[in-house]
């Protein structure tokens, strides 16, 4: 029923918003300036905390800190705070009914655009954010606080593969935030909700080892840490390459289950939609 | 065989009402009121393969509520509705590869692409290949004059070249049917006649079935051999424009330009119902009182420097067919 006629419809719209966003240039400079003096001032608060107690007694040393905060920082578009603003623009003006005059599967076509919304912005900043944080910084005499490289090969090939299940899973988690605009028409409510807990539970706001014990296997059973967390201990070598598989299988499980739950809200949406005006 | 039924078809929405006020707003947070409206109760008609109707009525009388069932994007409450054998909404994606739709005050182009590569999107989407997308998109280029526009990002185009190039989005994938919602508004003259040739066009050239919803009167009387006008969600008329006219009022329209600009005309079986200086309009039956008569008639008293007679305009037909059923126009 989905997958009837392949999948050029949706590679099309892939293509089509990818090539759109990438022309969003001076944006992507704008969000890259934001989040060096972002990324410099959460190190700075982190300094300062482990200066005023003993390093020792905390989980992770601060020049791993200062990775994670980094390593954050370049993914910031990739995570789904935010909700796409064509969808919001379309539910509101009523234009998404064309949507539904389409003969694809809606569910693929709004999956395939949060997969356009979140990779085109990423590949703009993630690559110049990197670099800034593991180059420039030493030579700026702030090496403590740089992106260190992976200590191994191994690390990197893995930390790519994380990534890449972590980018689906994101794309999930985008979709659910765009079918959430069926019901809140002004788009504010679910989203803002979702930025908040995606920002805290991810680790974005604070690096989830720093989080009280307590709290800890909440987190890890949540599928926010596989947006970033997992992938950077992989990263950083704490998850050996061996472990990659539980990590993939986390995300996997995850974006799998958060999938069917957008279909199936998407579905009731669509039947209490009132296409807007008239 | 007919080509859409629809039957006793029925929707209703739930309306939250609201005080209005400070009070009411306070009150609205507590308890909501709900009102439903009848948009579509028991509307039934069928249309065949390449009939051309109008479909009219005031605003809110349920016509964009009909396209949307038609088109599979809204499930009715109930009632029956197929379109060439498919139920609209159960069978969407089959249905909708089959159908073409313009919403006039939205456009389904890209907003920041440029128009050919919305039409390449577009043929992607429905998965055209590549020799028939060739042939449609040429044609259509052709049709409707949009050479010179292909390259131009949609959010630049103006409301009369964006409903050209929305048309012919709407039909790159041959569909055999064409819904129009209020292709025409917001037009300049110019525009509207070259949408309405265009529609004229595909509908007798290709034998497309177009169902056309409008508050324009002219564009009825340019194109459609069948109207339907509906209103509080029920079909007041279903004909032709002469059937229309016939079933609302036999009246007829003369006007009469005077010598004497104050001559009182007092004629039985004919009212005035304008006086503009020297011209004064008059109604009249022509069951009652045949023309001839009445001009004979009106000849011998006054002096006439011209006259004519004319059936009252479509819109004051439609107004008093709105207006007796309890609308607004």
């Amino acid at each position: 029923m989905i997958r009837a006629g392949g999948l050029r419809p949706y590679r099309a719209i892939v293509g089509a918003r990818f090539r759109v966003l990438l022309q969003y240039r001076a944006a992507a400079l704008a969000g890259l300036w934001t989040q060096v003096v972002f990324g410099l001032v959460l190190i700075m608060v982190y300094e300062a905390f482990y200066r005023s107690s003993s390093p020792a007694t905390q989980p992770i040393a601060f020049a791993q800190v200062a990775s994670y905060v980094w390593f954050g920082q370049a993914l910031f578009a990739m995570l789904p705070w935010s909700a796409d603003a064509e969808v919001r623009a379309m539910v509101r003006s009523g234009a998404v009914a064309y949507e539904l005059c389409r003969p694809v599967d809606l569910y693929g076509l709004w999956y395939a655009r949060a997969v356009a919304q979140r990779s085109a912005p990423t590949l703009l900043r993630a690559v110049p954010m990197a670099l800034i944080a593991a180059l420039v910084l030493p030579r700026v005499g702030l090496g403590e606080w740089r992106l260190a490289p992976p200590p191994s090969l191994a690390c990197a090939a893995g930390a790519a593969v994380a990534l890449l299940g972590a980018f689906v899973l994101s794309c999930a988690l985008s979709t659910l935030n765009n079918v959430s605009l069926l019901w809140t028409l002004g788009g504010e409510g679910v989203v803002l909700l979702m930025t908040t807990v995606v920002t805290l539970l991810s680790g974005l706001a604070v690096p989830l080892p720093l989080l009280p014990g307590w709290a800890q296997p909440v987190l890890a059973w949540l599928p926010f840490a596989g947006l970033f967390d997992l992938p950077f201990r992989v990263y950083a070598g704490h998850l050996a390459p061996g472990q990659l598989a539980s990590v993939l299988v986390r995300q996997t499980g995850w974006t799998l289950a958060l999938i069917a739950l957008g279909r199936w809200l998407l579905g009731r949406g669509l039947r209490r939609l009132v296409v807007q005006g008239g | 065989m007919a080509q859409i039924v629809v039957d006793n078809l029925v929707k209703t929405y739930r309306v939250a009402e609201r005080t209005p006020g400070l009070w009411g707003a306070l009150r609205g947070v507590a308890r909501r009121t709900h009102r439903t409206v009848r948009a579509l109760d028991g509307v039934s008609f069928s249309i065949d393969r390449g009939e051309l109707v109008g479909y009219i009525g005031p605003n809110g009388a349920g016509k964009s509520t009909t396209v949307k069932a038609l088109s599979g994007i809204l499930v009715p409450d109930g009632g029956r509705c197929e379109v060439a054998g498919r139920v609209p909404w159960r069978d969407r994606i089959a249905h909708v590869a089959e159908i073409g739709v313009v919403f006039g005050q939205r456009t389904q182009l890209w907003w920041d692409l440029p128009v050919i590569e919305s039409f390449d999107l577009l043929r992607e989407i429905y998965r055209v290949p590549g020799d028939r997308y060739r042939q449609a998109r040429d044609q259509m280029i052709e049709l409707l004059d949009l050479g010179a526009l292909l390259d131009v990002p949609v959010r630049q185009l103006s409301l009369g070249q964006r409903m050209r190039a929305d048309l012919a989005a709407a039909l790159l994938h041959g569909p055999a049917i064409l819904f129009l919602d209020e292709p025409t508004i917001g037009l300049d003259a110019v525009s509207k006649l070259a949408v309405r040739d265009f529609i004229k066009q595909i509908n007798r050239d290709r034998g497309v079935t177009v169902i056309l919803t409008t508050h324009d009167m002219d564009d009825i009387e340019a194109l459609c051999t069948r109207v339907m006008v509906i209103a509080g969600g029920k079909i007041l008329s279903d004909g032709t424009l002469v059937a229309l006219r016939a079933q609302v009022t036999r009246e007829r329209w003369l006007t009469v330009d005077l010598v004497d600009a104050g001559a009182a005309i007092d004629e039985p079986g004919a009212t005035e119902i304008r006086r503009d200086g020297h011209r004064v309009c008059l109604a009249f039956d022509p069951e009652v009182v045949p023309p001839a008569a009445l001009i004979q008639r009106l000849a011998g008293r006054h002096a006439i420097r011209d006259l004519f007679v004319e059936n009252p305009p479509i819109e004051a037909i439609v107004a008093r067919l709105y207006a007796s059923h309890g609308q607004a126009p």
